[in-house]
């Protein structure tokens, strides 16, 4: 069976030479995208989080009382929120990966602290991160003041009255836009190849600028792959969003 | 345990000396002052705008004031060094818009300040819970969530969500107002009763029959001042004040 496939992209291979599926007869070329695979994901899902984790992060922080903290927050969403992904991703890794201090566990090379993987979720978490602080505020403004109030009367504390009533309720109606934001960010992670993370695109490009002949079919690949990743992405959000929904209530 | 040490239950449970309260320029509240006995029910009364929910607001410390002073169980409210949560323990307070949390059960509702707040053990808290669904006539109606229930339905759902809290006074802005004519009764029998059981109930109201029946006291406010005060007898057929006289021949 497994040989039948295996011939059967050989033969188109040879009669097409702009169509060799390289990767699907040949092992190490499978293995490479197998590695890309996993480090896309791998991306993704880092991001996915902690780009959450700093979006309610944000938004508490912008309910501060500070406004040294409240005008902190709004710079950082100003920065990321317009500036190009790529251009912060390449002065993360370049410019302040030259700052961060290395170790050097044979005494003889210097690893910086940092990996090119780390910078680009870093980089990228704090991107989708500043968009993110803005969709969990616009979700806090629409819960009312009035219940906030009557936790506050109740003798809940701020933080009891943000982590059980004011975010549960913000978050439920945060999620359409944050799903849209995190299936821009699944996809942004592709520039992560431009720092040579070895991810899937960038697997893609090891095996074309070997194999020519190879270039569509990854195209290809890259565009299935990614198409199944939102897909299962979407799916488990809104997943999610029925499982959050609340009966009798609409915003 | 009573707020201040000094305080004995033949005091005021709260005593309000001379509030002025502002907005800014606006002047709301104009040196206000009552006192109001353990287990009393007072009903604040007046036109729209003259400060009724402002007071009351105040009385928890959901509002400051400017100066004056409002003592609950003798404990100065607006001293900034009292923790507010020993104050809304005590107090519990409904709203004209029931402001039920959309995201949780009529049982949660109840349950959820004294297990955040006050930390008790979750069985107890759940029993108690229960005994007050049925208090205010809501069994069955345990799981629902607010959305699915009638604005009656939930009022009563937040009258309990207050007394989970086992207040000594309970505070009711305009809680009524908001509902239909048929639903306002079932909410006004479930006040009454707690009137009764010795509850000390301060009401802002615009149903003057509910607070000729039940009131022990009214106040009538203007513009920041209270223009007249007098027992339900006294106040209702024998207003003195032309602007209580106006007031009353409006509503009645
Ligand atoms: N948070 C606020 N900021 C500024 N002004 C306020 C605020 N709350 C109330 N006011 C003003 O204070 C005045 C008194 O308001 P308040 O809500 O206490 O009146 P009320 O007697 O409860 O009226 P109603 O019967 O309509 O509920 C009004 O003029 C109102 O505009
Ligand atoms: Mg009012």
């Amino acid at each position: 069976m497994l040989d039948l496939f295996t011939e059967f992209f050989r033969q188109v291979a040879e009669e097409n030479p702009r169509w060799n599926f390289i990767f699907f007869y040949q092992e190490i070329q499978a293995g490479k995208i197998w590695k890309g695979i996993q480090y896309t994901l791998l991306l993704a899902v880092c991001c996915v989080v902690s780009s959450m984790v700093i979006g309610v992060l944000g938004a508490w922080l912008q309910r501060s009382k500070s406004m040294l903290v409240r005008a902190s927050v709004q710079g950082y969403i100003q920065l990321f929120r317009n500036t190009p992904p790529f251009v912060q991703l390449l002065f993360f890794y370049f410019a302040l990966g030259q700052l961060t201090p290395t170790y050097s566990p044979d005494g003889w090379l210097e690893i910086p602290i940092i990996s090119n993987v780390g910078w680009a979720v870093i980089s990228l978490s704090l991107f989708a991160g500043a968009f993110n602080v803005e969709i969990f505020r616009s979700g806090i403004e629409a819960v009312p003041d009035s219940t906030q109030e009557a936790a506050e009367a109740l003798g809940f504390s701020k933080l009891q009255t943000y982590r059980y009533i004011v975010f549960p309720l913000a978050f439920r109606i945060s999620l359409p836009a944050l799903n849209n934001n995190l299936v821009n960010l699944v996809k942004t992670t592709t520039q992560a190849f431009a720092i040579a993370v070895p991810e899937l695109l960038y697997q893609c490009v090891v095996i074309w600028n070997d194999y020519p002949s190879a270039q569509y079919p990854t195209m290809l690949l890259l565009f299935v792959v990614y198409v199944s990743m939102v897909a299962v992405l979407v799916f488990g959000m809104s997943r999610w969003e029925t499982a959050l929904r609340i009966p009798g209530y609409d915003h | 345990m009573q707020l201040s040490d000094s305080w004995s239950p033949s005091d005021p449970i709260v005593s309000i000396k001379n509030v002025h309260k502002s907005f800014g320029a606006l002047e709301v509240l104009k040196g206000i002052s009552m006192d109001i006995m353990k287990g009393e029910v007072i009903c604040i009364i007046g036109p729209s705008g003259s400060g009724k929910s402002t007071l009351i607001r105040c009385i928890n410390a959901l509002n400051d004031i400017q100066s004056g002073s409002i003592t609950v169980e003798g404990q100065e409210v607006h001293d900034p060094a009292l923790d507010k949560l020993l104050l809304r323990k005590k107090v519990g307070m409904v709203f004209q818009q029931y402001n039920l949390f959309p995201h949780k059960t009529a049982l949660e509702n109840v349950m959820m300040a004294p297990l955040l707040v006050l930390k008790e053990d979750e069985d107890e808290v759940e029993a108690r819970a229960r005994k007050l669904i049925k208090k205010v006539k809501l069994e069955g109606k345990e799981d629902n969530y607010p959305g699915e229930l009638s604005g009656g339905q939930q009022q009563r759902v937040a009258i309990a969500r207050s007394l989970a809290m086992q207040p000594d006074v309970m505070l009711f802005d305009e809680v009524t107002a908001a509902l239909d004519p048929e639903t306002v009764k079932e909410v006004l029998v479930t006040i009454k009763e707690l009137a009764a059981d010795g509850m000390t109930c301060i009401l802002v109201t615009h149903e003057m029959g509910f607070a000729k029946e039940v009131a022990d006291h009214i106040y009538f406010t203007d513009r920041g001042v209270i223009v007249e005060h007098g027992s339900p007898d006294v106040f209702f057929d024998n207003a003195k004040d032309p602007r209580t006289q106006e007031f009353l021949s409006q509503i009645l």
